[in-house]
C-alpha cells in the first residue's frame, strides 16, 4: 500500500460519506420543511391539504372552548395575527403556559372546512417571550411594533373574527 | 456579619480580578513560550490557578447572596425567593443567563487550573501555550460576563421578595444538568487549546495524542452524562412523554458530542500510529467551536428554540464577535500552519486505523446533516426571508441511514489488528455477536412487524456482543483453564474494558430507542371511577384531590394501573400552581420495572372530568442507562495508567539532579 493508494482510499471514503450525507439531507429536507404561516397569509399561500405547516399568532381573548368528545378532550380556540383568524382544533393537553391573549405556535394541517387541526401546540417556557415567527407576523400586520412596548391584548385586535369564532 | 458586608461587590471585584489574571495568563503564557522565557512561562500556571481562585470567590459571592436572600442583586431578585427551598436558591444561581455564563467561566477557569496542576509532565513551551490559549478564551468570555451580563448588578430599592426561580427549573434533575453539561462543553476547551498550541509549536507527535486524549475523554464523559440528564429531565418533567425532540438546544449539545466522539477515537490513531494528526487537530478545534456556538447561539436567541429560556438578542452581537475571534482565529491558524505538518503512518483500508477513519467519516456525516437541519431555518430566514422550520422527520430520515453502517462497524473495529487485516481471519471471531444479533432479530420479529424496531434490537445485540468479543478473545475463554481466563481478564488494561463497556452502553441505548418506537400513548378525559386501556394496561382514575406544597399548590390524581386484572401500581401525577409567577407546571408520574415505564400526566380539569395523558413506554429506562454506561466506560478508560505514563512527572523532578538515564 503506497502513500498515494492510501490517500486515494481515504478520499474515496470521505467522498462517499459526504456524498451520502448530502444526498440524504437534500432528499429529506424538501419533504420535511415546515413552513410558518400567519393567519393573515393563509388565504394567499394556503398549503395543499394534508401538508403540515406551523400556524402562529395570539390566542384571541375569550375564544377557548374546552369539551370532551368520545372520551377524549377537544380544545377549540382562535389564533389571530390582527388581519385574520383561524379556528384551531386540538385533541391533547394544552401546554402549561397556554393562555388566552398570549402567543402560541401550532403544528398541524388545514381541514377542508378551513379549521386548523393541530397535532402539537407550543407555548414558550417563558411567559413574556414572543416566538420570533409570531413577532414577525404581528409586525407585518402592523398591529405591533415591539419597540413601542409589550403586545396589546389580543382581544382588542380583531373583534369581528373573535365573535365569529365564539358563535 | 454577612448582612453588613458587601458580598456582591466582593464578587464583582473578584470577577474583575479574574479578567485581569486571565489576560495576564494569556499574554505571559503565549509570549513566554514564543521567546522561550522560562520565568514568563513559569508564571502562566500560577496565574491560571489565581484566575480559578478569583472565580471561586466570585461564584461563592453569588451563592452567598442567593442563600442570604439579598434581593438588591438583580439576578437574585429575578430568580430567587425567600420561600424557596435552600437547594433551589443555590441551583437557581445558574438558572438564568448571567449566572450560567459565570458558571461557564468558572468551569473554564477550572480547566486552566487543572492543566496547570496536572500538566507538569508536559514540555514547558507546550504547557505555557496551552494555558495561554485557555487564558485567552477565558479573558474574552470573562469580559463578556463583566460588561454585558454582569450577575452582580444591584437594583435599588430592592424588592421585598424575589420573583422566584422559573418553576420548571425547580427540579433536582435540572439542578445538576447545567453544571454537568457545561463541564462537557467547556472541557473541550482543553483539547482545543492543545490543538492551537500544537499549531503554534508546529509539531504533533504520538505523545501529543497521549496528552490530549484524557482531557477529551473526560469532557466527553461529562457531555454524555449532561445530554442524558437533560433528555431524562425532558422526559419526566416536561410531561410530553418523549425524550428527544430534535430541538436546536438539544442539537447544540449533540453536535459537539458527535465530533467529540470522533475526536476521542482519532486521538487513539495519533497516539498509536502517528497518523491522522492534522485531522485530529481540526476535530479538536471543531468540537470546541461547536460547543461554543451551541451554548451561545442558543442563548443569544439567534436560533429559534422550543424550550428557550428568556433570551436577549442585544447580547448577540458581542457573542458573535467573540465566537468569530475564537473560532475564526483558530481556523486561520490551522490554514497557515497545518500544511507544514508532514503526514506519517501508513495503513491499509481494512485495519484498525481504517475502521477508526470510517467511524470519523460517519460521525462527521451525521454531524453535518444534523447541523444542516439545525441552521437551515436560520439561513432561510436570512437569505430568503422565509419562515421555515425543519421537523423531526428530517432528522430521523437522515441520521438513521448513516447510523446503520456506524453501528455495524462499531463491533468490527475493535477486533481488527493495526496496520492491515484480513477479513477472512477476523470474520470468525464475530460469529458469536452475529449469532446473538440473529437470535434477537428472530425473537422480536414475532412480536412486532416494524422492521426498524427489529433492526434496532438486533443491532443492540450486535453491539453488546461485539463489545465483549475482543475481551473474551483476550481472556482466551474456553481455551485455557477458567481460573487463568479470569486472571487474564483482570490483567487487561482498563482502557480495553472501558472501550468495551462504552460500546456496550451504546447498544443498551439503542435497545432503549428501539423499544421507545413500540410505545403507545393516549389522551383521554375521565371521570373518577372511569377506566381506559392503553398498551394492554388498564388505567383507572380513582380520584383527583388538592394538596399544599412549600411554594405552590397542587392537584393530584390517583390512577390505579392493572394488567389482566392484576393490580400493578398506583400513579400520582400532579399539576402545580406557583402563585408568585402565576405559572402551572405538570409533574408526570412514572412507574418503571426496568423493562417498561408506565407514564401518566394530569392535564386540565373540566368539572369532574380530568384530562390525562397516558403512556406505556417499553425499554425507556435503557436509553439513559446506556448513556450512563457509556460515560462509565469512558471514566474507566480514563483510569488507565497507560494514559498517565510517558513522562512521569514527580519522579523526573525528584531525580532531576541525579540525571539518571531513562
Amino acid at each position: 500500500m503506497t502513500r498515494k493508494r492510501r490517500r486515494l482510499w481515504i478520499v474515496v471514503a470521505c467522498a462517499l460519506g459526504l456524498g451520502s450525507a448530502s444526498a440524504l439531507a437534500l432528499s429529506a429536507v424538501s419533504d420535511n420543511l415546515v413552513f410558518f404561516i400567519a393567519p393573515g397569509d393563509l388565504a394567499a399561500k394556503a398549503p395543499p391539504p394534508g401538508r403540515d405547516f406551523r400556524l402562529g399568532g395570539m390566542v384571541a381573548q375569550g375564544s377557548l372552548h374546552q369539551s370532551t368528545q368520545d372520551g377524549r378532550p377537544l380544545s377549540l380556540f382562535t389564533v389571530t395575527d390582527g388581519r385574520a383568524s383561524v379556528v384551531v382544533r386540538y385533541r391533547g393537553i394544552l401546554p402549561d403556559l397556554f393562555r388566552e391573549g398570549q402567543s402560541i405556535v401550532a403544528l398541524g394541517t388545514l381541514t377542508k372546512s378551513g379549521q386548523f387541526r393541530a397535532s402539537e401546540v407550543l407555548a414558550k417556557h417563558d411567559a413574556t417571550y414572543m416566538p420570533k415567527d409570531v413577532e414577525q407576523a404581528l409586525r407585518k400586520s402592523g398591529r405591533w411594533n415591539p419597540a413601542a412596548g409589550p403586545a396589546p391584548a389580543a382581544a382588542s385586535w380583531d373583534t369581528m373574527n373573535v365573535s365569529k369564532a365564539g358563535g | 456579619m454577612i448582612g453588613t458586608f458587601p458580598v456582591p461587590e466582593l464578587g464583582h471585584f473578584a470577577l474583575a480580578l479574574a479578567v485581569a489574571l486571565a489576560g495576564a495568563q494569556a499574554v505571559l503564557g503565549l509570549w513566554g513560550a514564543q521567546g522561550r522565557d522560562v520565568r514568563l512561562m513559569a508564571a502562566a500556571p500560577a496565574l491560571a490557578l489565581g484566575q480559578f481562585l478569583a472565580l471561586i470567590c466570585a461564584y461563592g459571592a453569588l451563592v452567598i447572596s442567593a442563600v442570604t436572600d439579598d434581593f438588591s442583586v438583580l439576578t437574585i431578585a429575578n430568580n430567587s425567593n425567600s420561600h424557596e427551598p435552600l437547594i433551589y436558591k443555590i441551583t437557581g444561581t445558574w438558572g438564568d443567563h448571567e449566572g450560567s455564563i459565570l458558571l461557564w467561566c468558572l468551569i473554564l477557569g477550572l480547566c486552566g487550573a487543572a492543566v496547570a496542576a496536572f500538566g507538569r509532565n508536559l514540555p514547558s513551551t507546550l504547557r505555557a501555550r496551552v494555558i495561554g490559549v485557555l487564558g485567552l478564551v477565558s479573558s474574552g468570555f470573562l469580559l463578556f460576563a463583566l460588561t454585558a451580563s454582569n450577575p452582580f448588578l444591584r437594583d435599588w430599592p430592592p424588592p421585598i421578595d424575589g420573583r422566584n426561580l422559573n418553576p420548571l427549573l425547580q427540579d433536582p434533575g435540572l439542578a445538576f444538568h447545567p453544571p454537568v453539561l457545561y463541564t462537557g462543553y467547556v472541557g473541550f476547551a482543553v483539547p482545543f487549546a492543545f490543538a492551537v498550541a500544537a499549531l503554534l509549536e508546529g509539531r504533533v507527535d504520538a505523545s501529543w495524542g497521549r496528552w490530549v486524549r484524557p482531557w477529551a475523554l473526560a469532557s466527553w464523559c461529562a457531555l454524555t452524562g449532561g445530554i442524558a440528564l437533560g433528555s431524562w429531565w425532558a422526559y419526566y418533567s416536561l410531561g410530553w412523554g418523549g425524550f428527544w425532540f430534535w430541538d436546536p438546544v438539544e442539537n447544540a449539545s449533540l453536535l459537539p458530542w458527535l465530533t467529540g466522539t470522533a475526536l476521542i477515537h482519532s486521538a487513539i490513531v495519533v497516539e498509536k500510529r502517528e497518523a491522522l494528526k492534522i485531522w485530529t487537530i481540526l476535530l479538536a478545534i471543531g468540537t470546541f467551536s461547536l460547543s461554543l456556538s451551541g451554548t451561545f447561539l442558543v442563548r443569544s436567541g439567534i436560533l429559534n428554540s422550543v424550550h428557550a429560556f428568556a433570551n436577549d438578542p442585544t447580547r448577540g452581537v458581542f457573542i458573535l464577535v467573540l465566537l468569530g475571534i475564537v473560532i475564526g482565529g483558530a481556523l486561520l491558524l490551522f490554514l497557515f500552519r497545518a500544511p507544514a505538518m508532514a503526514p506519517t503512518g501508513l495503513f491499509a483500508p481494512i485495519s484498525r486505523e481504517g475502521a477508526l477513519v470510517l467511524n470519523n467519516i460517519l460521525l462527521c456525516a451525521i454531524c453535518a446533516v444534523v447541523l444542516t437541519g439545525t441552521i437551515y431555518p436560520l439561513l432561510a430566514s436570512l437569505l430568503f426571508h422565509a419562515q421555515i422550520s425543519v421537523g423531526a422527520p428530517y432528522f430521523d430520515a437522515t441520521v438513521l441511514p448513516l447510523s446503520i453502517p456506524l453501528f455495524l462497524a462499531m463491533a468490527v473495529g475493535p477486533v481488527l489488528p493495526w496496520k492491515r487485516a484480513a477479513i477472512r481471519e477476523v470474520a470468525p471471531r464475530l460469529l458469536g455477536a452475529a449469532g446473538l444479533a440473529a437470535l434477537v432479530a428472530l425473537a422480536t420479529v414475532f412480536s412486532t412487524r416494524q422492521w426498524v424496531v427489529v433492526a434496532g434490537f438486533s443491532g443492540a445485540a450486535w453491539l453488546i456482543g461485539g463489545a465483549f468479543t475482543d475481551i473474551v478473545a483476550r481472556a482466551r475463554l474456553g481455551r485455557v483453564p477458567f481460573a487463568a481466563s479470569l486472571q487474564r481478564l483482570r490483567s487487561q488494561p482498563s482502557a480495553i474494558w472501558g472501550a468495551a463497556i462504552a460500546h456496550a452502553g451504546m447498544g443498551i441505548t439503542l435497545a432503549g430507542l428501539a423499544g421507545a418506537a413500540l410505545g403507545s400513548a393516549s389522551v383521554v378525559a375521565l371521570h373518577p371511577g372511569q377506566a381506559t386501556l392503553v398498551g394492554g394496561y388498564q388505567f383507572l382514575l380513582r380520584d383527583v384531590h388538592g394538596a399544599p406544597g412549600p411554594n405552590y399548590t397542587a392537584r393530584i390524581a390517583d390512577i390505579a394501573v392493572s394488567r389482566n386484572g392484576v393490580a400493578i401500581t398506583t400513579l400520582h401525577p400532579s399539576r402545580r400552581n406557583f402563585p408568585v409567577q402565576q405559572i402551572d407546571t405538570t409533574d408526570a408520574a412514572i412507574s418503571t420495572n426496568g423493562l417498561r415505564d408506565l407514564y401518566a400526566v394530569l392535564g386540565d380539569e373540566h368539572g369532574s372530568t380530568a384530562i390525562l395523558r397516558l403512556h406505556v413506554n417499553p425499554m425507556a429506562p435503557w436509553i439513559w442507562l446506556g448513556a450512563l454506561v457509556m460515560a462509565a466506560g469512558g471514566g474507566l478508560s480514563l483510569a488507565d495508567r497507560r494514559l498517565r505514563i510517558g513522562a512521569p512527572a514527580r519522579r523526573r523532578r525528584a531525580n532531576a539532579a541525579s540525571a539518571r538515564p531513562a
